[in-house]
């Protein structure tokens, strides 16, 4: 069963298979293992970015195309559903219209700009969506009567997914059954049949060709397939995948801006959570955001705690005062990628 | 004389500012054993790559079964039945033995009969089927390349120096199961380097030089005439 879930791509390793399990146990039983507003708050990022990261794996992992154009999908899912409850009302229609008219964008988007530049080498590819990207930001928070410009937008989603419905009179474990809770599961599940989804879909014989096609173009292509067609396949399915994702956060936050979903920054992230979690295995997609989710939202606590500890000694507790966590999180990069140079998974799966 | 399954007319290849493919002009039998043969860097590849479409030919005809295919897209290529072995083990090594040949039969779900055949001629694909292809010997990845071409029916198969590199015992393997292929009325346009192969399976030989076929006739003919071996290619051919 569980095999059959996973598409029969098992984990190849105990430890990996445990972590997995750790994760997933943590994740559906956040709320009341660790309550508190900031612990679901990491916890909810941490189920959305595994979708976002999974689905840009799906093109630099699997298929061997490098894209900036990922949070813009990101953002067209969060600002769809951002602009439904603004336009429609707080209603479940308006957030399922407004993640539908999302990811139908982003996958008209992504075909166009398949169709123009996935020909072409892939360099060229990278730097279109780059431009386009830049472009699409810009016009987000020029054309500031629809999206609200760099302020964003703020907007009501349904009251059944808000703490202003109470479930049960109480609490469980410390957290309070209200609306939250049941919006906290709606990411949740989401998060996780998406990435089950993907995970099938890397899977299929679709997903071996599109590796194929990473491993030689030419080959795949004198074996019978279309290279350009499947490159403009993976790349829609990773838009609507993304956008999905977009849409899960605008509706966990009930806040859209450019700085918080279209920025050049998470762009950034995405590639240091697949590089991280280790690119080509979905499985990295879930370690990679987990990791990094939880090193940008403590290591400063970490930090600022080390550094207290640290307080007689000399420059350590310099060193280790909780404003250098940005130093910090970078030299922890280096030191993945240097000692696991094909990701947590792969170097898990190698030492088996 | 039947029609050739293939035939090249004048075929002109560029690779960057070099011209390599100087007017190849080469027939393929229907269900016959072409064997391409000539010194190295005289085009052969250059000639298999540029029927596959990876190398536009700048100008020629290539016809396949008929139909002009000079422009058309690889991958419309192979769907028409060209079974593509490219040189040096051509095989897709992130993917399983399994999926490199479910793979390969483009047109459907692979025939379970066709496969028990390709088990019997390359036992070790039987074995490593799950494995990672790129685990396996050279000798077994090369075993794949040609099995991969065989998952399905072909009108025409390109094969590219198919024994290069490998053991005596695995060049035995190979070159049964090439036999096996042509006893099987197959048509097939292949480039070796090993002589006592392309005797064992030529039924007609073209020799190439500085991008041009130079000489084109029986395979009897050119075995039994070291003479002309040498004009040709420089070389008496071992094994002859």
């Amino acid at each position: 069963m569980i095999v059959h879930l996973l598409a029969g791509d098992r984990p190849r390793s105990a430890a990996l298979a445990l972590i997995l399990t750790a994760i997933l146990v943590s994740l559906a039983f956040a709320p009341f293992l660790f309550p508190g507003t900031r612990s679901l708050e990491t916890a909810a990022r941490i189920c959305i970015f595994i979708v976002l990261v999974a689905s840009y794996d799906l093109l630099l992992g699997y298929t061997g195309i490098v894209s900036f154009a990922h949070t813009m999908f990101f953002g067209l899912g969060a600002y769809g559903v951002a602009l439904g409850c603004e336009h429609i009302g707080r209603s479940f229609p308006a957030l399922g219209a407004g993640a539908l008219a999302g990811a139908f964008a982003a996958v008209a988007l992504a075909l166009v700009i398949g169709l123009f530049s996935l020909r072409v080498r892939a360099i060229f590819f990278a730097m279109i969506t780059l431009a386009v990207a830049s472009a699409f930001a810009v016009l987000v928070s020029q054309f500031s009567g629809l999206t609200g410009g760099e302020d964003g937008l703020n907007y009501s989603i349904p009251r059944a997914l808000t703490p202003a419905l109470t479930i049960v009179e109480g609490e469980l474990f410390g957290t309070r059954l209200n609306g939250k809770l049941l919006n906290y599961y709606l990411v949740f599940f989401s998060a996780l049949i998406l990435f089950l989804l993907l995970l099938r879909i890397v899977n299929s014989p679709f997903g071996s060709v599109l590796k194929a096609i990473r491993e030689n173009d030419f080959r795949a292509e004198a074996v019978g397939y279309r290279v350009v067609r499947y490159r403009i396949a993976a790349t829609c399915i990773s838009a609507a995948a993304a956008s999905l994702a977009g849409s899960l956060f605008a509706i966990w936050l009930r806040y859209v801006g450019p700085d918080t979903v279209l920025s050049f920054e998470i762009m950034l992230d995405i590639l240091l959570m697949v590089v991280i979690g280790g690119m080509g295995t979905m499985y990295g997609a879930v370690i990679g955001a987990t990791l990094f989710v939880l090193a940008q939202n403590y290591l400063q606590t970490l930090m600022s705690g080390a550094s207290e500890a640290t307080a007689g000694l000399f420059l350590l507790p310099d060193l280790l005062n909780s404003d250098r966590w940005l130093l910090w999180l970078g030299v922890l990069f280096i030191l993945s990628v240097y000692f696991f140079p094909d990701g947590v998974v792969g170097r898990l799966r190698r030492s088996r | 004389m039947p029609e050739p399954i293939l035939s090249l007319s004048g075929v002109c290849t560029d690779i960057a500012q070099y011209r390599i493919l100087h007017g190849v002009d080469l027939e393929v039998a229907r269900g016959g054993v072409t064997m391409l043969l000539g010194r190295n860097g005289v085009g052969k590849t250059t000639t298999l790559r540029t029927i596959m479409g990876h190398w536009r030919a700048r100008a020629g005809t290539i016809r396949l079964h008929g139909r002009d295919i000079i422009a058309a897209p690889t991958a419309a290529i192979a769907r028409a039945g060209v079974g593509y072995v490219p040189e040096g083990m051509g095989i897709f090594s992130d993917l399983t033995v399994e999926e490199n040949m479910v793979l390969a039969a483009v047109s459907g779900p692979l025939d379970r009969m066709r496969l028990e055949r390709i088990f019997e001629a390359f036992p070790p694909l039987r074995t490593f089927w799950r494995s990672p292809a790129g685990t396996l010997s050279g000798g077994q990845k090369q075993m794949l390349s040609i099995a991969r071409a065989m998952a399905e029916e072909r009108r025409l198969y390109l094969i590219d120096e198919p024994t290069k590199g490998l053991a005596p015992a695995i060049v035995s393997t190979m070159a049964a199961a090439l036999r096996n292929l042509k006893r099987q009325g197959a048509s097939i346009l292949m480039v070796e380097q090993n002589f006592a192969v392309a005797r064992a399976l030529g039924d007609t030989a073209a020799v190439m030089d500085d991008g041009r076929v130079v000489w084109t006739g029986a395979m009897a003919d050119l075995a039994g005439d070291t003479a002309l071996q040498e004009r040709l290619m420089g070389l008496r051919m071992e094994g002859a």
